[in-house]
């Protein structure tokens, strides 16, 4: 049965569709509009960024990515990213286990808080640690006794980049493990296993595309966060700029090509990660779709086939 | 193994889900635990589990006390009510899962594997994932799942929910013959009271989160512990009847309250089959019109409306029905032979009262 309704509902939605789909004319001018508005201010910004970046050559484009400050911003970024992603990684799937698996009060406003840093301007963001950890801040003075720092240093890099970039691993997965429920972790309790082999071999790939996603757009800003990180880090060339900071100052002292050289590095990195978030996004709705098609029982095969003629019909 | 609940009580915040039930289940029993959504049955069978820890109160497993028991030692198969198969793996893994967890050597496994397939019809399925199932195959896989490593004791949540109606009554005898195979003591939820009659050995029933009756599915239809068992379980025609000099009367119908004060209130019950009907207009007291059959395969329902205003169910065999040439819109005539006074939801009923003769009463007095 599940089959037949399937068919005749699919049929339904693309009639409706037929009766309010617009004239042709309409259809290419409104489609005509969005290409150019993409491109103009997309794609040519964009293809500019990869032409300004090898103007003079490969030779030159390399010289600049050889430069001992350039490398450093290129390092710092990375090392960055590689801290911040596996800590979100790990808060992500512990905040939206809370939501999605557990009722508590102040549920809500946990849900609010994690999607304070999306609200927020990166600048509050990076103010907000200056104020904390800051020689001015409440815990300044304790820090600058101990030699411990923050401002001005990778560690408050780190911080306000982790700041940033926490929603997007728990955003993709609460709404991935509300669909999932608690009942597959049940039964796997019931039959003996351990919390952490119940997580290992029945949560984890039953949210892997989810988590993947997340990782991914997660990393992307870290690796490009500008406004927190520029406020914390103290532009020291060489110790504490990353690679945006390192574009801006380039730009600043009429580097252009420079600034457009580490830009590019920065325009490939989206690249890749719109490359692969379109994969994931395909396999994701592959095995939705999978999860959908429906194998009838022996006895409703006969009520399929009879549906189909009429079908054609329509 | 048999399974003991003394007392045992679950509050979800303000809310008492469970309210100090005790009931005990004999080793190889088949129980079920009916009653209206809310009643607290899913609550007590995921607590005899583990999945939830009892407020207050004990359960016993084979004479041991498991409340510090984690689900995972309880050594108990469950089966939930949306199957809660694991989608990514295939039928084998899924059931291969729990032999894992207990490291059983790969041989073992692929016995007991075998094994269940054949047990449950799932020959040949065993590649395939649950999306590529049925309803009645995926819950099929669920069973064997928790039967594979050996349970002492098998839980059911609404086994049958999600299933339509003709693979259900295949499931109902599947989960008879698997039970009475593997002599496995067995509890299951349910909220239809023809499945739990159907297929269980007794019934527990919850309304409210209270226990309201344990018995075998003839005595809680025949001797129903008070009203709500009386009414959740089959059909029950109730009478409210204005009590005046010692009788009870509503409509045509009338009934002895000899030691009723005049102007209270009685209350009665019957079930169907206590009604008698008649072709003949004057062979008992009580005249009305048969306003409708409902077919039940071998039983029929029949409803009746008296002159008052009255509806009264009864039931008969077609056979009775076609021997009797009665017809819908036809002018019948009708008697209650036995009844039962209610005293309220949660209390005891009385027992049985017989009617007078109806041949001997004051016939045709009230009509």
């Amino acid at each position: 049965m599940p089959g037949y309704i399937t068919r005749k509902h699919r049929d339904a939605t693309s009639k409706s569709q037929r009766g309010t789909e617009e004239s042709p004319f309409v259809k290419w001018i409104l489609i005509t509009i969005a290409a150019l508005f993409l491109g103009v201010f997309l794609l040519l910004p964009l293809v500019n960024v990869f032409a300004q970046a090898l103007g003079k050559g490969w030779h030159a484009y390399f010289g600049v990515l050889r430069e001992p400050d350039t490398i450093a911003a290129i390092k710092l970024t990375l090392l960055v990213a590689a801290i911040t992603v596996p800590l979100n990684v790990f808060f992500g799937i512990t905040a939206a286990w809370c939501i999605a698996k557990f009722q508590f009060r102040g549920k809500s406003l946990l849900v609010t808080l994690i999607d304070l840093p999306f609200s927020v301007s990166p600048i509050v963001a990076g103010l907000i640690y200056i104020l904390m950890f800051g020689l001015q801040g409440y815990l300044g003075p304790w820090l600058y006794a101990h030699d411990i720092k923050i401002i001005f240093a990778v560690p408050g890099i780190v911080l306000a980049t982790v700041f940033i970039t926490f929603p997007f691993v728990a955003r993709e997965l609460i709404p991935v493990m509300e669909a999932t429920g608690r009942e597959q972790e049940e039964a796997a309790l019931t039959l003996g296993a351990s919390g952490w082999q119940t997580f290992w071999h029945v949560t984890l790939p039953s949210i892997k595309w989810g988590l993947l996603y997340g990782i991914i757009l997660c990393n992307a800003r870290a690796m490009g966060e500008f406004g927190a990180v520029s406020v914390v880090s103290g532009h020291i060339a060489g110790v504490t700029d990353t690679m945006p900071l390192r574009v801006e100052k380039l730009y600043n002292e009429y580097n252009a090509a420079g600034a457009f050289t580490v830009a590019s590095l920065l325009a490939v990195l989206a690249l890749i990660t719109l490359g692969i978030k379109t994969l994931l996004e395909w396999k994701q709705s592959r095995e939705f779709a999978r999860a959908q098609m429906v194998i009838p029982e022996p006895n409703e095969v006969e009520t399929c086939f009879i549906t189909r003629p009429a079908d054609g019909k329509t | 193994m048999s399974i003991e609940l003394r007392n045992v009580s679950k509050h979800f915040g303000e809310v008492a889900a469970v309210n100090k039930v005790s009931f005990t289940v004999q080793d190889g029993e088949l129980l079920a635990l009916l009653g209206p959504s809310g009643g607290g049955k899913t609550t007590v069978l995921r607590m005899i589990a583990g999945l939830e820890m009892p407020t207050e109160g004990d359960i016993h497993i084979d004479g041991k006390r498991m409340n510090d028991v984690p689900v995972q030692k309880r050594n108990i198969g469950f089966v939930f009510q949306n199957y809660a198969l694991f989608k990514n793996m295939s039928v084998y893994r899924n059931i291969a899962f729990g032999l894992k967890i207990k490291k059983w050597k790969k041989g073992d496994i692929d016995n007991r594997i075998t094994e269940l397939l054949e047990l449950l019809e799932l020959r040949g399925l065993d590649e395939r994932y649950p999306h590529q199932l049925s309803g009645g195959q995926r819950q099929r896989v669920a069973i064997a799942r928790a039967l594979a490593p050996k349970p002492s004791v098998l839980l059911l949540d609404e086994p049958f929910g999600a299933v339509d109606a003709k693979i259900r009554q295949d499931l109902r005898d599947w989960l008879v013959k698997i039970q009475e195979e593997l002599k496995l003591t067995t509890i299951f939820v349910t909220h239809d009271q023809e499945e739990a009659m159907e297929v269980s050995n007794r019934i527990v029933i919850f309304s409210k989160g209270n226990l309201e009756q344990i018995a075998t599915p003839r005595e809680v239809y025949e001797e129903p512990g008070n009203e709500f068992v009386a009414r959740f379980i089959g059909v029950l025609n109730v009478l409210e009847l204005d009590v005046r000099g010692g009788l009870a009367r509503i409509g045509e119908l009338e009934f002895p309250a000899h030691d009723r004060p005049d102007g209270s209130k009685m209350r009665i019950g019957f079930r169907p089959f206590s009604v008698a009907v008649s072709a003949n207009p004057l062979a008992y007291r009580t005249q009305a019109i048969l306003r409708h059959t409902f077919f039940l395969g071998v039983m029929l329902r029949l409803e009746m409306e008296t002159p008052s205003g009255l509806i009264l169910r009864a039931r008969m065999t077609k056979e009775e029905y076609a021997a009797q040439g009665l017809r819908e819109g036809m002018v019948v005539s009708t008697f209650i032979r036995k009844y039962r006074i209610l005293r309220g939801e949660g209390e005891p009923l009385s027992g049985e009262i017989d009617t007078p003769d109806p041949t001997t009463s004051t016939f045709g007095a009230g009509i």
